[in-house]
């Protein structure tokens, strides 16, 4: 009896050490966290490691809806959410309703560490920190190219090209996959379509949009060319469902994003002859240009406005833990392209690599963008589909998007 | 001329119940196949290469060893804890079937009694109120709730569904109880009762089957409802159907997709056993009821 | 019954709705008539992992003080109502004048959001609100055939479109009507055409959509309509019998009559459900062939940046289109009122 009760001791020990090891303090003892963001697997990490600083209250609240009650939940005084999870698109919603503070003196007190370059700085004032980057690039199947003896496309129109071989040789009768879905999918392919064809949204220094031009017309009339080596579908592909056709061995290229390779380049859900094969490349052109048809995107954490300087300065440093070195192991290694120290890329994130390096720009980080994605995803579809011309469906989105633009007060 | 109209009537009813093996097709085939691909692996039930693999589950046999795998349902309701959503559904469907039938017959019973113009102007706009789109309401509660600390609580998201509901509970329930015959409160209000007390010691024993029907609509809307529930539902509280939904996210993670059949096949099955058990009430109910308008 | 113990019975009822439908509705018709501030624009130097660029931002400080001098934005009266994105007066107009033909009107005039999605909407209402009630009158004079054994399973399987969760529809359907999945490769038997695609042509879409809208509909008539059946007087059944009328007959003059009232009731509820489809469009990722104003909300509402006025605007034009709608059958009930 008592060799049984010093047995369940011992384990009540270890078992209480080995969660002692995990909860260590942060370097603040008090304090509230709720974390509101995405629900997908590299932001489970994040949150789940910022749970663990020692005496802080950490709640999250991870979810696909996140963008519909991040803002209501941080206008309150004090805020629900003590930090939201954005991306670079959507942290301009948070900024426009002011809702998330500076982060320089919490910086100057606890974030000396954190890279320079993992601090999102808006008119001098650090507003956000980065922890993940992410890009679209081009996505290939290495047999296929090989057989019938193409190169590896580097711009759209040697794409067009392999498609058409692709074709011919009777291989693959839709051999081009994209997020062409009508909605936030399609408009953000016209956008990096646009910009790699060298196109500017708006008149400069205003928030006038500028689209309906040759530039416009270029990149609509490419990824008309493209959509017709799709499946007819296309307009109903999101990501998900792009993926799910390419596991199926019915594509060839693809512009697809850099977080989705991984789960391509796994041995579920597909033939080996598909999986082992699946090559990423690095983002296309368009055009002679010389600019690349791709965004690069970051996601990273802001701290709300509306709580007490307690509770920012927990929430910072529990954030801190959320992205810090500690979190990186084997599970975790894959589940992004992490801007932290001793990170190691595997193969499959190449391309997001490439992309950085080949200088895509940036998502705009605007006030109003996201007034015009939401313009540019409701009114392409029609061109796509051969119901209307190009100018006209461009001349559609600068309408829709000027009666948004007046409604929120950017325009007059 | 009988035997003519006998073969007559029995090509009709031979065509009848033909119509009728097609509608069950029609109507179960999705269910039941569903029910079997959850037993399969995702790159099986969602195999875009040939739709044939559902059936004969390769990639399953490759992937687990077997023809059928519990590996969805294992993962949802162990690894996920889909049984936590499960209680919180049943918290919520029961507390929304019971405040919204409280309020419902209350209500209905004085609709129905009442003949003054205004309760028909109140029924006309209840009914125009449910003219709103639930997505408005939705969000426009979200300032406030977060403001007064109200959002994420099972009892917010109860009493904002029996709110959404009561249109429709108040009008199927006052056509309910003005079937039946007001001679039984009146002459208990005769015989020295309050209008309470007639309601309570007359109306309330002969009311049964309208309330369960009106019940079972109110519950399969609590069931299913997934407009409130996601957006005003904090993680720990979350029911069945966000909780479905979280499994598809807006990235899909492999296996997870095959969580949400799991569940849904999950979710479906207590609505068997409760169609089942009160079909008769269903019917019955409704008979009293609704149909005389 | 007296207007005290009225209001007594109706209190908790009339609560809940006001606090909870009333009042949001109250707060949307403000929203839908003020618009946030004007922004205050600043170009500003943006600096992130991927190096630093210009751009611009929102000049929180001066906008503050406009927000303050107003806090429920700029009153801006029916111009959301009338912009492009809405009823587009000045683009209708501007149509109008400029058009070749009534076609070439026309085809302008649904180029513009909300006729477009009003197109849709009106043909889908028109269309699924009969059919779903037919469909389920039919069926429930069938399984009123049927042996009492048979009518019990028979009455649960019918139920099954209705009970199962609506997500089953994002997921299941959506990949079963797939140019591969099982029902997509059945419709292209049928048609003899391997190349059919149900989600690639607008009007194979909208059939698809209405299809779904009567599946899932039906049952909800089906039961009501075979509760119905069950109190149709037998004596008056059999006197049409003897009289020697045939079961068409029957149908027609002793069971419609009877089950009008009934058809009143579930045609309000479901023109209502069905003037603001959502779901199907949503779930079969059908934007590009088929909007509605319940789906302009959900965008306005989902996008990077939030359109309150408009989602408020787009919801008060829903609940007018609903009104409009529901008109002459709440005329038929107001008369009907005093009666019973």
């Amino acid at each position: 009896m008592y060799q049984f009760k010093k047995a369940l001791l011992t384990s009540a020990f270890l078992l209480g050490g080995s969660v002692a090891a995990f909860a260590a303090s942060c370097g603040v003892d008090s304090g509230r966290v709720n974390i509101v963001g995405n629900e997908f697997p590299a932001i489970q990490t994040v949150a789940a490691n910022a749970a663990k600083c020692e005496g802080l209250d950490v709640k999250a609240n991870l979810t696909a809806d996140h963008q519909k009650i991040n803002l209501a939940g941080m206008q309150g005084d004090p805020a629900e959410y003590t930090t939201a999870i954005i991306a670079n698109s959507s942290i301009v919603a948070l900024m426009n309703g002011d809702v998330i503070r500076p982060l320089d003196d919490l910086v100057a007190k606890h974030g000396q560490d954190i890279p320079k370059n993992q601090l999102i700085t808006i008119d001098g004032k650090v507003m956000a920190v980065a922890f993940m980057a992410n890009a679209q690039h081009l996505v290939y199947r290495k047999d296929i190219l090989e057989e019938l003896d193409i190169a590896v496309p580097t711009s759209y129109e040697e794409v067009l090209a392999a498609a058409e071989k692709i074709r011919a040789s009777g291989k693959l009768q839709n051999p081009v996959g994209g997020a062409y879905k009508t909605g936030w999918n399609l408009a953000q392919e016209f956008v990096n379509m646009y910009l790699g064809a060298g196109g500017e949204f708006y008149k400069p220094g205003t928030a006038e949009v500028a689209v309906n031009n040759e530039k416009g017309v270029e990149a609509l009339e490419m990824m008309k060319a493209l959509s017709e080596y799709m499946n007819p579908d296309f307009l109903t592909h999101d990501s998900n469902l792009t993926s799910d056709e390419w596991e199926a061995g019915n594509v060839a290229l693809m512009n697809m994003w850099g977080s989705r390779t991984g789960r391509l380049m796994d041995d579920e859900g597909a033939e080996p002859v598909v999986y082992e094969n699946t090559t990423v490349g690095g983002p296309l052109t368009v055009g002679d240009s010389g600019k690349r048809a791709t965004t690069l995107w970051w996601d990273g954490w802001t701290v709300a406005k509306n709580i007490s300087d307690e509770d920012a300065e927990a929430t910072f440093v529990a954030m801190k833990n959320g992205i810090s070195p500690s979190i990186l192991d084997d599970e975790t290694m894959g589940q992004a392209v992490w801007m932290i120290d001793g990170y190691q890329p595997a193969p499959v994130n190449q391309g997001v690599f490439d992309t950085i390096a080949a200088g895509a720009a940036p998502y705009p980080m605007l006030p109003y963008h996201g007034l015009l994605h939401t313009a540019i995803g409701d009114n392409i579809s029609d061109f796509l589909q051969g119901k209307e011309s190009a100018e006209q469906a461009l001349s559609d989105i600068e309408a829709a998007y000027t009666a948004s633009a007046t409604e929120k007060g950017f325009l007059k | 001329m009988a035997v003519v109209q006998n073969k007559k009537y029995s090509f009709a009813l031979m065509l009848t119940w033909a119509f009728l093996v097609v509608w069950l097709l029609v109507a179960a085939f999705p269910f039941l196949w569903t029910l079997w691909g959850s037993f399969k692996v995702e790159g099986d039930f969602f195999s875009k290469a040939d739709w044939a693999r559902a059936l004969t589950g390769e990639l399953t046999q490759v992937e687990t060893g077997g023809v059928f795998t519990g590996a969805g349902y294992e993962g949802a309701w162990i690894k996920e804890e889909f049984w936590k959503a499960a209680l919180n559904t049943l918290i919520m469907s029961v507390c929304v079937v019971t405040v919204s039938l409280t309020l419902g017959t209350l209500g209905g019973y004085a609709l129905s009694r009442s003949t003054y113009r205004y309760a028909f102007w109140l029924l006309l706009i209840a009914l125009i109120f449910r003219a709103m789109p639930p997505i408005t309401l939705v969000s426009g509660y979200l300032l406030p709730f977060y403001e007064w600390n109200l959002w994420g609580h099972l009892p917010t998201a109860i009493i904002v569904l029996v709110a959404i509901n009561q249109p429709f509970t108040l009008w199927m329930l006052t056509s309910f109880f003005k079937n039946i015959p007001k001679d039984l409160d009146e002459s208990a209000m005769v015989d020295g009762c309050t209008p309470f007390q007639a309601f309570r010691h007359v109306i309330i024993p002969v009311m049964w089957p309208g309330v369960i029907t009106t019940g079972l609509f109110s519950f399969l809307l609590a069931y299913n409802d997934f407009a409130v529930t996601a957006m005003l539902l904090s993680k720990e509280n979350q029911t069945m159907v966000p909780k479905i939904a979280s499994f598809l996210g807006t990235t899909q993670t492999k296996g997870n997709v095959m969580f949400a059949v799991s569940s849904v096949v999950s979710v479906t099955a207590p609505l068997f056993v409760l169609v089942l058990f009160f079909q008769r009430q269903i019917v019955s109910g409704l008979t009293a009821g609704a149909v005389k308008g | 019954m007296k207007h005290k113990t009225f209001f007594w019975f109706m209190i908790p009822s009339l609560l809940a709705m006001l606090l909870f439908i009333a009042m949001p509705i109250v707060s949307v018709l403000i929203q839908s008539v003020y618009a946030p501030h004007e922004q205050v624009i600043v170009e500003v130097e943006n600096c992130g992992p991927f190096g630093c660029e210009t751009s611009t931002a929102v000049d929180q400080d001066a906008t503050r003080e406009l927000r303050e001098a107003e806090p429920l934005g700029r009153f801006v009266g029916n111009d959301i109502y009338t912009d492009r994105n809405h009823l587009a007066t000045s683009q209708v107009g501007a149509a109008w004048s400029s058009s070749t033909g009534i076609g070439d009107f026309i085809s302008k005039l649904l180029n513009l959001p909300f006729y477009g999605a009003l197109l849709f909407t009106l043909t889908y209402t028109a269309v699924v609100t009969p059919m779903a009630l037919l469909f389920g009158f039919v069926i429930a004079l069938a399984v009123n055939t049927l042996p009492k054994l048979l009518k019990g399973p028979m009455i649960f399987f019918s139920l099954l479109p209705m009970i199962v969760t609506p997500l089953i529809g994002a997921l299941i359907l959506f990949w079963m009507i797939d140019a591969r999945g099982v029902l997509g490769s059945f419709i292209q038997w049928i048609a003899n055409d391997p190349d059919l695609s149900l989600k690639a042509s607008t009007p194979l879409t909208w059939a698809m959509l209405m299809v779904y809208g009567i599946w899932s509909s039906a049952p909800f008539a089906f039961v009501v309509y075979y509760a119905g059946l069950q109190t149709v007087p037998d004596d008056t059944l059999e006197s049409a019998m003897i009289d020697g009328a045939t079961p068409f007959e029957r149908i027609r003059y002793v069971v419609l009559p009877h089950l009008l009232p009934l058809t009143t009731f579930m045609a309000l509820i479901k023109i209502m459900d069905n003037f603001r489809v959502f779901e199907p469009i949503v779930s079969f990722n059908a934007a590009a062939h088929a909007q509605s104003l319940s789906y302009f909300i959900f965008n306005d509402l989902g996008g990077e940046t939030q359109l309150l006025s408009s989602s408020a605007a787009t919801s008060v034009l829903t609940i007018i289109g609903v009104s409009i709608l529901l008109s002459p059958v709440l005329v038929r009930t107001w008369r009907d009122y005093g009666k019973s």
